[in-house]
This record gives C-alpha cells, structure tokens and sequence, in this order.
C-alpha cells in the first residue's frame, strides 16, 4: 500500500468514494461490508486501527448537523427508545455520516501512506491544471515558515505585555495578521526573484515518471472493485 | 591569452523609480577566479549593485559585462544565459529554497537551463557533495538547521556552474561553527566570488581584495587587509573592526 504509486491511491480513493456515495442508505448492511472493507484496507496498509479513528475524529464539525437532522424535520414520526424521530430526517443524517464517516476513513488511510509530496506528485500525473499543484506545493513549503513567523510576532506581543482578552484586542490582532500578510507578500516576491536569477520560465520542474505495473493497478483497483461488487449485491437481493 | 573578467562595471548609474538615486557611476572589474568582498554601510547601494549583475535591475546607464556579456535586460535569451553565469545566494535561505524537498531545490535551476534525466541527477549530487549535504537531498527545507539551509542555498546556485558566485551577507545569522563550515566551503569552491557582507574578519579570512562601496560610488579597492588597516577610511564609511580583533 505503502509503496503503490500516489496517483494510484487517488485514484482508488475517488472511486471508492463515488461507490459508497451512489450507494443507497436503504441497503445498509452494504455499508457495514464497506466499513469492513475500509478497515480491511487499513490492515493491509498496516496503519493501526486507533491512528485510523484518531485522525477520523477531524470529521465531528462537519457531522454535527447531519446528527441534528432526525430530530427536526417534517412528515412522518416514530419512538426509538426515548426519543420521537423524524424517518426522513433519520435516514437523510445517518446516510451523511455513514458516507462522510467513510470517505474520510479512507482519506485517512492515504494520507496516513502517502507524504504530501506524494500527493501533489499524483496529481501532477492525473494532469491537475499545473498552476494549482505549483500554488499547493509552494504552500506546503512555506506554511511553517509563515506560522513561525506568526509564532514569533506572538511571542514579541506577548514580551510586551500584551494578552488578547476580548473583543478590544481585535484590533491589534487584525494588525498583525496585516501585517503578516505583507510580510509573506513581500517574501513572495523575494522568492519570486530568486526564482528569476535560476532561470524560472513559468514551468516547475517535473519529476520523470516511471511506467506503472499493470499488478500495481489491479491491486490499487481491487479496492474500489470489490465496493462496486457489494454495492450490487446487497441491491439486488435488497 | 587573456580571458574576459568574470565581471566588468563600467559607470554604472541607476535610480529607482521614485528618484532615488541608488548608484552614480561605479567601475569594477573582477577577474576570473578572484574573491572580492564588497564592503559598504546599510543604504550604500550594494544590494543593488548585485540586482544589476544578473539583470533583475535593468541597466539604465553604463553597462556591466559577465565574462565579456553585456547584460541587457531586453534581450530574453541573453538574459537566460546570463542568469546561468551569474549565481545570486540571497541572505534568508527560505527565500531561496522554495522547492519540497532539497534535491528538487538544487535540480530547479540546472533544469531551467535545459538539464534533464540522469545529467540532471549527477548535478545535483555534485553540487550537494560540495557543500557537504549530500545526505539531505531528500529532506525538506525546514527540517534543516539555518547553516544547513545556508549551505544548501549555496548548492542551489553552485549547480548552475556560475562563472560568478555572488553571496549576499553569507555569515549573517549563522553561529561560529556553521559560519567557519561555510567558510571551508567558499574556500573550495574554484570560481570567482563576489562576497557582500559587514563582517569584517569573514572578509579577511576569504578574499584577497576588497571594494567599499559607499553612497552609490567606489570609494576603495584594494588589498583587504590593507583596506583593513586604514581605520580613518572604514571610520568614514560607517565600517568597523570587531573590538579586541587584531589584523596580524
């Protein structure tokens, strides 16, 4: 898993994604198979199980109102255990977190495998307009230079005896973003113009790309294949 | 046989656009295989001075010559080959490195240049070797410490094989131990230097000639260390020897 080309796992990774989500919740026990799946895969990769769920938790504030929705809504009603739900609403939530909950198990499990660098690589190869793996690639390199630099201004308030209370220190607060962001303007253009004393045409180098095994994709496939194969199934004799 | 200098100003004057006039006829000549530093208080015209030498400021009058090429802001192709010949290390290393990784940073100019495949590869690797970072090559840019960065800056520029290697304030920031294994790698470099910097006995220790450049002109070149000695010359240009430091 580890060592399949990026471009692969992206791939894998959409269509899986676009296999859980065409799936109907109505043929629910399809989806205890994709978790199954997901977990499966996990395994394989050899990412542990608690990693899997801890970086899955970044979901909560997307979910939040999917969690909501059974409990506000209209038209038909019914008691589970003590409370009085809406069936829409139920299934419209539970079909949002159950999917949501699953594309991002799988989005972990390739983030977890693959470095960033990895990641615009293969978008790189998926033919992403150029311009935005250059802007992603140049924010992955200056994003901790930027939020040290504003570590360092919150260090320098701090050192004066400043401490943001309320909403009287905004102002000096939105200073200093200000000001950070002119920095980076400026940093911007100082990099730009050593991009210019290398020669810089327009076109970020490219990485030679080697061929990709048939197997690589039949294994990286096999994924988003077997997800199909459940998807089926379970509707048919659903 | 004599080659062209690696560098030739000759009355080069230039103002900036809200009429500041920044330089008012410098001439410098530097020879193929020299280490010049050029010495001069804040504000004295020195980095832009250096933003001339690869056409980044285009010439407004006089003109300056790399290895017997006029530098002409106008002709694009020329400028391209200009900026191969001429290797700017920029003071904050994070400016300069701006690619994921350091071995893509170095392969960012050579491959500008039209360098592909395993020539590519082997640049790269020379060019790391040099500066003693050879096993960083896959690491990122921040994971690195500053001198790290600094010496990596330098690779960037060394793979282009510049005719002219220019380093802007080289041992600012860098502790003792960082700034002398720069210092080692100046010294093996075989090409011509031109060092901006304040630090005095960095000067000394690396270049056998020195040029202050003081409100926009020439005011010295010679000797560094006889430039070093004539304390009524430094006192006049804002320059000063570390207390306690002794030329001999």
């Amino acid at each position: 898993m580890h060592a399949l080309p990026s471009h692969l796992k992206i791939v894998t990774v959409l269509l899986f994604i676009f296999v859980v989500v065409s799936t109907p919740i109505t043929v629910w026990p399809a989806f205890i198979a994709f978790f199954t799946l997901v977990l499966a895969t996990t395994i394989a990769a050899k990412v542990s199980i608690f990693t899997l769920f801890k970086r899955a938790l970044i979901e909560i504030p997307f979910i939040f109102f999917a969690i909501l929705m059974p409990f506000f809504g209209k038209g038909e009603r019914f008691q589970l255990g003590p409370f009085n739900l809406y069936r829409d609403g139920l299934l419209a939530g539970g079909s949002i977190v159950a999917k949501g909950t699953l594309g991002v198990m799988i989005a972990v499990v390739l983030s977890t495998t693959t470095t960033a660098r990895e990641i615009l690589r293969g978008l790189e190869r998926l033919k992403l307009p150029l311009l935005m793996v250059q802007i992603a690639s140049f924010m992955l390199r200056y994003v901790n230079v930027i939020s040290d630099e504003m570590e360092r201004m919150k260090i320098a308030r701090e050192s004066r005896g400043f401490h943001a209370t309320g909403i009287k220190h905004w102002k000096v607060i939105a200073t200093s973003a200000a000001a950070l962001f002119i920095r980076s303007y400026e940093r911007g253009e100082r990099v730009h113009l050593a991009m210019l004393s290398r020669g810089f045409t327009g076109e970020l180098p490219h990485t030679e790309s080697k061929k990709v095994e048939l197997s690589s994709w039949l294994q990286a496939l096999s994924l988003p294949f077997f997800a199909l194969l459940i998807s089926l199934i379970f509707r048919v004799i659903g | 046989m004599t080659t062209a200098p690696s560098l030739l100003i000759k009355d080069l004057a230039f103002a900036y656009p809200d009429g500041n006039q920044a330089l008012f006829g410098v001439n410098l000549e530097i020879k193929k295989g020299e280490r010049v530093a050029l010495l001069g208080p804040n504000g004295a015209g020195k980095t832009t001075l250096v933003m001339h030498m690869n056409g980044i400021h285009p010439t407004m009058q006089g003109e300056v010559r790399i290895a017997g090429e006029i530098v002409d802001a106008k002709d694009k192709e020329g400028l391209k080959r200009i900026r191969s010949k001429v290797g700017i290390v920029f003071q904050d290393p994070d400016d300069q490195l701006f690619m994921p990784t350091v071995g893509e940073d170095i392969a960012f100019g050579p491959y500008n240049m039209g360098v592909r495949g395993a020539e590519l590869d082997s640049v790269v690797d020379e060019a790391l070797t040099q500066v003693g970072m050879l096993e960083f090559k896959d690491r990122a840019p921040h994971h690195l410490s500053f001198g790290q960065r600094r010496r990596v800056a330098v690779a960037t520029v060394l793979a282009m094989k510049p005719e002219i290697l220019v380093m802007d304030e080289p041992s600012s920031n860098l502790d003792p131990a960082s700034r002398r294994e720069l210092a080692d790698v100046v010294r093996s470099l075989d090409v011509t230097i031109v060092m901006v910097t304040h630090d005095l006995p960095y000067a000394l220790e690396l270049c056998e000639r020195s040029v202050i450049l003081s409100g926009g002109v020439i005011v010295a070149d010679a000797d560094t260390k006889k430039i070093l000695s004539d304390t009524k010359l430094l006192a006049a240009n804002r320059l000063e020897l570390p207390v306690g430091f002794s030329l001999s």
